[in-house]
């Protein structure tokens, strides 16, 4: 008999007494509060900062600007663009752009500086951003191995308020990287050291006006 | 289980060891005691808290009484999307699966993100005495690697070192394994983690394997899901050619949207954060299988039973498998805060080592007999448990298997276990009791929820269990407190 059908065998004894079977009761919260699209992107803002993500906003005219500020203050020389960026993102920096190819070995990644993507979308309550691969994001690989990441969200359409919100907006068939501040360890003594293994700066745009 | 914590004394002689560390005690008590108020905060931010923990519950039990329809739906997903699925019936079968995958790909080195399965299994022994070294990359797991050490937490598994120490095991054990820690290394936390992120960085870039467990699996869609902090747990998913994945069978959640309970109970559970910072979703090779580059070309799922279908046959220890790994029932546990993890002679810790232990290995053993009196029963576990499993309920029924002796299911068989030799259980018992009851303050903790835990009812113990009742119905702990009861009780047996 294959391990395979001896498991499934037992299992199908140890329930044989019925055991519980409950319906499960969904009338936990969708939303835990009511806001409007602004109070959401400012709760959004607040919850990232407060994981020690750096939020910024701009409008249509001031992305490409601020992306230039934000490349240069980090000192970066060659910056990530994953295919379907929009190219007036980063209109304003003469940053070298490394492109996102998928025979990339990791060693080159590793020695770019910064990474700029979008996002699919942004939970507010729990202060997250949620990466499917989809345009302007790339492989996950790139917002990993560089050290800088920066992150824009248009606001408002891409924020949703809560968790059970933004199950429904992704698709499991496709990778998903749920981001939520940079990266962290308690495991000393349970301090929160920000930054181990993933990128340790993490920048946050909130975009509002047109995207293109 | 992994034969790494064979041959463990009973958990009261493992655990006297632990009570006599002024050092251990300190760092237990800092760290759980933090994480406990944290985490009382968190979960006070959402109104739908006690909601959201009985949907929790459900899902894990309709998943469980469906658990061969949902395997099955499972394997298929994950089929589809591009991957393998073996099954292995315990510990020895998943090691050899695991070790001929790596074997096949040619290299002898793995990355692994912190997995409890894996660490049941005894995995790294296995692969070690098959010539391949697997490097640990958690932090905490790293510092207990190389440390020669053994997990004392489920979360934070080095929570029985400090900074001091940790900074000791870096500067002499690193240059053994890879890069060695910077010279003149000190012991803040962010240069001891700037420490480790040098050391596996070199590790990660030229990985071609990697070994992960996962916290959930969807079965409608295939997908399969891991939290963490680090980003480390990101590296040994994505970046490798091949990644196999070690998962308990109980894993298994029906539907994607039943996640968007565990995204809310898990963290705020665990970490006591809104969100932990990174959590990984994948679906077998995901769209292209595997031809966008964008992780790995190669997927292997281990569904483990190990012990599991045992418990899942016995009708109140069943709920055991609920378990989703938070680690808050450890932070509020008066026994666990005086005794450590490693008392608990298993990589299970705490009040959910203390059920599940047993279970998976059965009680043949001094340690696995003792487990079940590793508790006062004060019922803390209970009120924090976001799937609340009725921990006190099982360890009362384990009890009485101990002491009576009962049916049981072992490796699938229907048996009778004989009592144990009646003084062996009561000893057991007694100086599991001396261990609490010379620190009195110890169940102050505990005490306080007492109130709670009345409302459970469980049997009254009889045979030897005697020794912790006196003939008394246990949930009735009634007018007085816990603590002026164990107190007459001592008095009385003084
Ligand atoms: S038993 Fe409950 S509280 Fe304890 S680790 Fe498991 S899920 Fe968390």
């Amino acid at each position: 008999m294959s391990s395979r059908d001896r498991i499934l065998g037992r299992i199908r004894r140890a329930v044989a007494d019925g055991g519980p079977d409950p319906a499960v009761p969904r009338d936990y919260l969708r939303v835990h509060g009511v806001r409007t699209p602004a109070e959401t992107a400012d709760l959004l803002a607040a919850h990232l900062a407060e994981y020690r993500a750096r939020v910024h906003r701009a409008d249509g005219d001031g992305i490409a600007p601020l992306l230039a500020r934000l490349l240069a203050e980090r000192g970066a020389r060659t910056v990530l663009v994953p295919s379907g960026l929009p190219p007036r993102w980063l209109a304003a920096t003469a940053v070298t752009r490394v492109e996102d190819r998928p025979g990339a070995n990791p060693y080159e990644l590793d020695a770019v500086d910064s990474v700029v993507t979008g996002c699919a979308l942004a939970i507010a309550e729990t202060g997250t951003i949620v990466l499917d691969g989809g345009p302007g994001q790339g492989r996950r690989r790139i917002t990993l191995i560089p050290d800088h990441h920066v992150c824009v969200v248009r606001v408002p359409e891409q924020v949703v308020d809560s968790v059970p919100q933004a199950l429904p907006l992704l698709d499991p068939r496709r990778p998903l990287t749920w981001i939520s501040g940079p990266s962290a360890t308690s495991d000393i003594e349970l301090d929160r050291v920000e930054g181990v293994h993933g990128p340790r700066t993490l920048e946050v745009i909130l975009l509002s006006g047109p995207a293109e | 289980m992994s034969g790494t914590f064979m041959g463990m004394p009973a958990f009261p002689d493992a655990a006297r060891e632990a009570v006599r560390d002024p050092v251990l005690r300190a760092n237990l008590r800092h760290a759980t005691h933090t994480i406990r108020d944290k985490r009382a905060r968190a979960v006070a931010e959402l109104a739908d808290w006690e909601r959201l923990r009985a949907a929790g519950k459900a899902v894990k039990d309709h998943a469980l009484r469906h658990l061969d329809r949902h395997l099955v739906q499972l394997e298929e997903a994950v089929t589809a999307a591009g991957g393998t699925v073996h099954w292995a019936a315990d510990a020895d079968e998943a090691n050899r699966i695991v070790t001929g995958l790596v074997l096949a790909t040619g290299h002898r080195e793995v990355v692994k993100v912190k997995s409890m399965a894996t660490q049941e299994i005894g995995l790294n022994e296995a692969l070690e005495a098959a010539g391949i070294a697997a490097y640990e990359t958690d932090l905490a797991e790293l510092i207990v690697q190389l440390g020669h050490d053994r997990p004392s937490h489920i979360l934070v598994p080095a929570i029985h070192r400090n900074r001091a120490e940790i900074r000791d095991v870096f500067t002499a054990e690193m240059g053994r394994w890879g890069r060695p820690a910077p010279e003149g290394l000190g012991d803040d936390p962010r240069e001891l983690a700037e420490a480790a992120r040098l050391h596996l960085r070199e590790k990660f870039l030229r990985a071609k394997v990697g070994i992960s467990g996962a916290n959930f699996m969807v079965a409608e869609t295939g997908t399969m899901v891991v939290f963490e902090s680090e980003g480390n747990g990101r590296m040994c998913l994505t970046l490798p050619e091949t990644l196999i994945s070690v998962v308990g069978i109980e894993k298994v959640v029906p539907t994607f949207r039943d996640l968007e309970i565990f995204l809310q109970t898990l963290p705020r559970s665990s970490t006591a954060e809104r969100m932990n910072p990174y959590t990984t979703m994948w679906t077998g090779l995901g769209p292209s299988r595997g031809a966008d580059g964008d992780g790995p070309s190669a997927f292997h799922l281990v569904l483990l039973d190990n012990g599991r279908t045992d418990t899942l046959a016995d009708e109140v220890g069943r709920q055991a498998l609920r378990c989703i790994r938070c680690s808050a029932c450890l932070n509020v546990c008066p026994v666990y805060e005086r005794a450590g993890g490693h008392a608990y002679g298993s990589v299970y810790p705490g009040p959910i080592g203390a059920v599940l232990s047993p279970q998976l290995r059965g009680t043949g053993s001094a340690i696995d007999a003792s487990l079940p009196y590793a508790s006062t029963l004060c019922g803390a576990c209970y009120e924090v448990c976001p799937v609340a499993i009725d921990i006190p309920e099982i360890l009362v029924h384990l009890r009485e298997r101990v002491a009576q002796g009962g049916p049981v299911t072992l490796g699938g068989v229907r048996v009778r276990i004989r009592p144990a030799r009646g003084h062996t259980a009561e000893r057991a018992a007694m100086r599991a009791a001396r261990l609490l009851l010379d620190r009195p303050g110890a169940l102050r903790a505990g005490e306080r929820l007492l109130a709670r835990a009345r409302r459970l009812r469980p049997r009254r113990l009889p045979g030897p269990g005697r020794a912790w009742t006196d003939g008394r119905e246990l949930p009735q702990l009634p007018a007085e407190s816990f603590r002026t009861w164990w107190a007459r009780e001592r008095g009385e047996r003084a």
